[in-house]
């Protein structure tokens, strides 16, 4: 029993998981699938008074279509996520990201909200999330609102929720069909977590890009969204494209660490490489299609 | 610090205990209920060994508190061979293959690999395999753990890898 001494709270409804929230003034902290959590409890780097768990709430779990998006639950579990059938055919992308955390034991509890509302830089989910262009939406006693998921992190484990916020849906946007995936995750083993990786989609009509969600996951203190890359392939001739200039472009908006596993220097290297590779191997795809 | 009543069947058995909130499941299997066959190696779900089948899946019982098991159905390695001894298809495998050595990691490998193999159909190879990634095992080099994996797989040979 390692954890720090702790009250235990299992509400079963939205309206009461913030009610609990909103009472503990900050003092409490959400547990969702806990495969991140009860690590930072066990090692007591986190010593909340109280701990919310949301595994009962029914209303945070689920998969519907809506005008325009897909409405996930966050509570889904990750190895739900990768076998969901409207998932697998509307989001590819999220499927091979979620494919891609931790190990089959911990992705039968680890849900997807909760990897979204950590913000590890090197997670997979924040990241696709930002590439995407998802939203979360965010309930509290005091309102309810939507945060778009590039305005969600701010800092390292790190987000705009305040302390009495509760992520209750995520919302992620329609791409047209024959939208092409890309992901790549570098890590020294599998389950590791990420020395980086590349997530997004390329849509095109007509043999041009009109359409680009690109992010990149461990190339900086927050998911990096590669704003300067996607303008540049939006209404660009897929026949045409010279994929070494744009993975120089694809990492100017990255700032990557040095540290023990890699230098900032090799993470850029490595990110060009990907980046060139698998751009160019998603419009392989695609023309052979 | 809270306390709670909580109702968990444990290889069939019920077991009625009050915990305290922070109690993880791991060691409530070992230390309430007695089932020591729960392997507590690193205690924050990086080794594998405390892995046991909570409601048909797979998961590390040091990454779940008691409480939160309120309900559920659990397996432990005690809770697969037959009365009279007979193995589990997945203990008769790693013992056949020389999976083991010290054995500390054993029951949670052998209980990813039951997770992964009661269903009807039979799991691919390569499922099993990617699945041993959440074990470390510190005596064998896996060799002989990936192979049995393969045999539950029915491709003993590991032609598909």
């Amino acid at each position: 029993m390692k954890p720090a001494p702790l009250d235990y709270l299992a509400p079963t409804t939205i309206e009461e998981a913030c009610e609990r929230l909103a009472e503990a003034g900050g003092g409490a902290t959400v547990l969702a699938g806990g495969q991140t959590l009860m690590p930072l409890l066990a090692l007591r780097m986190s010593q909340p008074f109280i701990l919310i768990d949301i595994n009962r709430v029914a209303a945070l779990k689920g998969v519907a279509r809506a005008a325009g998006e897909t409405w996930i639950g966050p509570m889904m579990r990750q190895n739900e996520v990768i076998t969901h059938p409207t998932l697998t055919s509307a989001l590819p992308v999220l499927v091979a990201a979620t494919r891609h955390i931790g190990h089959h034991q911990t992705r039968n509890r680890g849900t997807i909200g909760g990897s979204i509302a950590l913000g590890e830089p090197a997670a997979e989910l924040p990241a696709t999330a930002v590439a995407l262009g998802a939203a979360v939406e965010v309930r509290s006693t005091r309102r309810t609102r939507r945060i778009a998921a590039e305005d969600l992190y701010l800092g390292p484990y790190t987000t705009a929720l305040e302390f009495d916020e509760l992520i209750t849906a995520l919302h992620f946007p329609d791409w047209p069909a024959g939208t092409i995936s890309l992901f790549r995750k570098v890590a020294m083993r599998a389950g590791d977590f990420a020395l980086l990786g590349l997530t997004g989609a390329v849509a095109a009509r007509d043999g041009r890009i009109e359409r680009a969600g690109i992010a990149w996951f461990g190339m900086g203190p927050t998911p990096v969204k590669a704003r300067r890359v996607e303008a540049a392939l939006v209404g660009e001739p897929i026949a045409g494209l010279d994929v070494r200039a744009l993975a120089e472009l694809a990492v100017a908006d990255t700032a990557p660490l040095d540290d023990q596993h890699a230098s900032a220097e090799y993470r850029r290297t490595v990110a060009r490489r990907i980046f060139a590779r698998t751009l160019s191997e998603g419009l392989d795809g695609r023309r052979s299609a | 610090m809270s306390e709670h009543g909580i109702r968990v069947s444990i290889n069939g058995r019920m077991h009625m205990s009050t915990v305290e909130g922070r109690l993880l499941l791991s060691d409530f299997l070992r230390t309430f209920a007695g089932y020591t066959g729960v392997h507590v190696g690193c205690e924050h779900g990086v080794c594998g060994a405390c892995t046991v089948i909570v409601d048909g899946q797979a998961v590390r019982s040091c990454l779940m508190l008691a409480v939160q098991a309120d309900g559920a159905c659990i397996t432990t390695v005690e809770g697969l061979a037959r009365p009279d001894g007979t193995l589990h298809p997945v203990q008769q495998a790693l013992r056949d293959e020389h999976a083991l050595q010290c054995g500390f990691c054993t029951p949670g490998v052998v209980m990813t690999l039951a997770a992964l193999t009661r269903g009807p159909e039979k799991p691919s190879a390569e499922a099993l395999l990617a699945a041993l990634s959440g074990h470390l095992c510190r005596c064998t080099g896996y060799q002989g753990i990936r192979r049995a994996a393969l045999r539950l797989a029915g491709d003993p040979a590991g032609e598909s890898k």
